[in-house]
């Protein structure tokens, strides 16, 4: 049994069941462990990729689902980590333990790349609702989702 | 099947089966070059490269910039230079366990010490070498220079570190530097590690890959204490992937649990396998415990409570008094709930054991994992990685010790992979607890009377059942009352519960910071009297507490009753108390000093129906000297949403002796559109430094039920408030 799809624009064939989710598709089989497990159940977002551009939970996602699919995480974000959320997570100061913020920052990319230009509050909260930090750096997060929206 | 066949096998089933050997965390750069040691933190190479170690886990306190910051302070060392490493547990670094607020507490002189020693080396080095007195040297960024007689001298930190390295000094015969001349400490600095985060490189407990390593999922009995009656593990084994199928025997309270591991080529087959398998359980004693038996329990218990502390004759004050205020506080269990569930990986061979954990406590977990393997500490090698959360949750050693057992009966390494489920059901939770207390009010509106009484099944109960002083360490804040009350007593009662207790962020200052301040809250209502103002009244001006026996580790820090009275009035006049505030909202106050730091916050709130809105939050801290200040707002911030989510929507409740919930649709975290607006204003001070892991958080409950009062006139007396 074998699953074809990209990967941070590379080909790969996947040889794990195919009801095995992305998540643990990338993290054992890939040894992309930058895309976080945390609640197994789509509820804490600490798992996000974008699949063909979508922000997507890959614990709740079948390998199987994302056959042909084109599949970028948070390793494939950017080549040498400059992407403008990256740069901003780092003027901004925002992790603390930093679980969550590989999934927090996937969120993000795929709110800046649907939506350019300057964003309102709403427009982040609807977009970064799902993605869960116990550190509670919410505060910090917003503020560079707006830096980063004002350089992209 | 052999280590070798197995990773030839799956290697060829895999797409590219990444082995990789995690055995440290990354340095920011190259190694130093050739690393002559200068005492046990610091290492300098022959290209200048300072590595220093980072001995206390990093949860997101950021110890691993903090830390440095002392000793490059000390050292005088270009912090673009600086490496970091993370210590594995060994005996030369000391106490290695973090928690209770105080890494940078009880390292702050040591680091301090080894920095001033390993510049102090340096110096001396430098001096032999050029033939000039040490008094003549001077050190700043990583150079050592030296104006003799007849030539001007220079080495770098690479040049000397060798010499260095072989001159003895002892640490407490070295000047420390005077805090007027520090450069890097009392400066914001960045996290060290934001840009391994940000791009998914940073290694945590879960992201450990050991060579030919196995994966386990772990169904454990639902019932604490419960043991396994029998296994049908027929179609667990007929998963695709399955090896084994492994008990696991419950430790005491070193590791609660009784459980059937499942070991499988990957985590998610040994996840699959794990649900596939039929065991049935004795369930034990606390099959009948639920949440309402432990109500009842802490109602009938509170009424017998014992005198822990008095002062004066708070009964005999209350039973004269012309007014008395009563009221009764209810607080739940509580989940630690990190962001990263927990695992373990472990390796086991005849003369030795090896683990990679996300631990707290590399020193308990290497002392309980040689104890169960009949081997010394010094035998067991514990790699600390990166911690997803912590919160108290990773100072028990439950996860390595099944780790190793499970390792031990494969005969492989394996990593042990915790569900959300796992994680949140298998908890050693804050303590539900019930408080009542009674204040008596003369005339004058004065408060002379306030007995305390306490009901909880204690943490230090749950650890030592049969403990003469069950309540030895759970009375902070309230067995200390900073208040000026002359008749106090405090009684409290042991109930029993099956549920394992542990350590919860802000520990049992989370519990009577709550009650403390929203029963003040009342007070103040009930006498007229505005609750800043009140409070006030009741700490004494110039009051210092020593700690009595010379020895307390806190000795530093004797609690001084006008650093908590500044932290009030700077959030007074911060917070703008006392002025208009938008239709529909009220401002709450609540302060509280703990872990030796001070905090006092202003939360303003609004409702949405039953629910509160928190739109904006207040916070002074004194936490004496600030190491790094925008980590201090860090950890204000993160200590206000964890105490926040905790009082807006979470509990443990139980049910047939088992945890109820198990995820974060019914354990909910706070979530950014209900973040409020954090402001953090740190009062400037020469005082040694103290921890703000912890004190930002018990202010924030009581602060926002105090509002809610003004907005609804309704007391909140049970939490969770929704």
């Amino acid at each position: 049994m074998s699953t074809k799809f990209t990967v941070n624009g590379k080909s790969v064939t996947a040889s794990s069941e195919s009801d095995t989710p992305l998540l643990w598709v990338l993290r054992d089989e890939l040894g992309l462990t930058g895309t976080k497990f945390g609640c197994g159940q789509g509820l804490c977002g600490a798992c996000t990729v974008h699949v063909d551009g979508e922000a997507t939970r890959s614990c709740a996602t079948a390998v199987e689902e994302v056959a042909g699919k084109k599949i970028v995480t948070i390793e494939g974000l950017s080549p040498n980590g400059t992407h403008p959320l990256q740069r901003a997570w780092l003027a901004e100061n925002v992790p603390q333990c930093g679980y969550c913020q590989p999934g927090q920052i996937m969120s993000a990319a795929a709110l800046l790349a649907r939506k350019k230009g300057k964003l309102t509050d709403a427009d982040i909260e609807d977009a970064m609702s799902g993605n869960l930090c116990r550190c509670g750096t919410y505060q910090r997060i917003r503020k560079a989702i707006h830096r980063a929206a004002g350089e992209a | 099947m052999n280590r070798r066949r197995f990773l030839q096998v799956s290697g060829a089933a895999g797409a590219g089966l990444i082995v990789t050997l995690q055995t440290g965390l990354p340095a920011f750069g190259a190694d130093a070059k050739a690393p002559a040691e200068l005492g046990p933190f610091i290492q300098i190479g022959t290209d200048g490269i300072v590595t220093l170690w980072v001995t206390k886990s990093d949860m997101g306190q950021d110890v691993r910039t903090s830390l440095p910051m002392i000793l490059a302070e000390e050292l005088d060392a270009d912090f673009a230079q600086v490496r970091i490493r993370q210590a594995h547990f060994d005996r030369k670094f000391g106490r290695q366990g973090t928690g209770g607020s105080g890494s940078i507490r009880t390292m702050w002189t040591p680091l301090r010490q080894a920095g001033a020693t390993a510049r102090a080396k340096l110096v001396a080095a430098a001096a032999a070498k050029w033939g000039v007195d040490p008094s003549a040297v001077t050190v700043a960024n990583g150079v050592v220079r030296a104006n003799g007689e007849k030539a001007k001298f220079e080495a770098t930190f690479g040049e000397l570190a060798a010499a260095a390295a072989k001159i003895e000094i002892a640490a407490d015969k070295v000047a420390l530097k005077d805090p007027k001349d520090f450069s890097l400490i009392g400066k914001p600095r960045k996290r060290l590690d934001t840009a391994d985060i940000a791009t998914g490189k940073a290694q945590y407990g879960i992201d450990v890959v050991v060579p030919g390593m196995l994966y386990a999922s772990v169904l454990r009995s639902p019932v604490f204490g419960g043991k396994v009656a029998s296994v049908d593990d027929t179609k667990a084994k007929a998963v695709a992937g399955v090896k084994h199928v492994v008990k696991v025997d419950a430790i005491g309270t070193d590791l609660p649990w009784n459980g059937v591991a499942v070991v499988a080529t990957s985590t998610y087959a040994a996840m699959k396998g794990r649900d596939a398998l039929v065991v049935t359980w004795d369930e034990g004693a606390h099959a009948g415990e639920s949440t309402e038996s432990l109500r009842k329990q802490l109602a009938e218990s509170i009424g017998k409570a014992e005198a822990k502390e008095s002062r004066g004759d708070a009964p005999a004050a209350i039973a004269s008094a012309a007014k008395t205020i009563e009221a009764e506080y209810e607080l739940p269990f509580l989940a630690h709930a990190a962001m990263e569930p927990l695992s373990a990986t472990a390796r086991v061979d005849k003369d030795g054991a090896e683990l990679w954990l996300a631990t707290q406590f590399p020193d308990w977990a290497a002392g309980t994992v040689a104890k169960l393997l009949g081997l010394t500490p010094e035998q067991i090698k514990v790699n600390v990685t990166m911690l997803g959360g912590g919160f108290g949750r990773r100072a028990n050693p439950d996860f390595a010790l099944e780790a190793v057992q499970i390792a031990k009966a494969a005969g492989a390494p394996v990593k042990v992979q915790w569900t959300r489920e796992d994680d949140m059901q298998h908890d050693y939770y804050r303590p539900a607890t019930l408080h009542r207390i009674t204040a008596a009010v003369d005339d004058a509106k004065k408060v002379t009377a306030w007995h305390h009484r306490i009901a909880a099944p204690s943490i230090d109960s749950y650890f030592e059942p049969e403990a003469k002083e069950p309540w030895r360490s759970e009375t902070g804040g309230i067995e200390d009352l900073p208040y000026d009350v002359p008749n106090f007593r405090l009684d409290v009662a042991v109930a029993r519960s099956g549920v394992p207790r542990g350590w919860w962020r802000s520990v049992e200052y989370s519990i009577n910071g709550f009650v403390l301040n929203a029963f003040l809250d009342e007070l103040a209502h009930a006498t007229g009297r505005d609750p800043i103002e009140l409070q006030l009244s009741l700490i004494p001006k110039g009051h210092v507490q020593k700690f009595e026996d010379e020895k307390h580790p806190a000795r530093q820090w004797p609690f001084k009753s006008d650093r908590l009275r500044a932290v009030i009035e700077l959030v007074r006049d911060k917070s703008g108390w006392g002025k208009p505030v938008a239709n529909g909202r009220a401002l709450g106050f609540a302060a509280q000093s703990s872990f030796l730091s001070y905090a006092a916050q202003v939360a303003e709130v609004s409702m949405d129906g039953d629910v509160p809105r928190v739109h904006r939050v207040v916070c002074a801290i004194d936490c004496g000297t600030a190491v790094n200040p925008d980590g201090i707002r860090a950890q204000i911030e993160g200590g206000i949403v964890y105490g926040l989510a905790a009082a807006l929507g979470q509990k443990i409740t139980i049910e047939n002796g088992r945890v109820q919930q198990s995820n974060f649709h019914d354990f909910p975290l706070l979530t950014i559109d209900r973040m409020p607006v954090v402001e953090v204003h740190i009062v400037p001070s020469g005082e040694p430094p103290t921890g703000t892991g912890e004190p930002g958080l018990p202010p924030i409950a009581p602060a926002v039920v105090n509002a809610m009062f003004k907005l609804t006139g309704k007391r909140v007396h049970t939490l969770p408030i929704t």
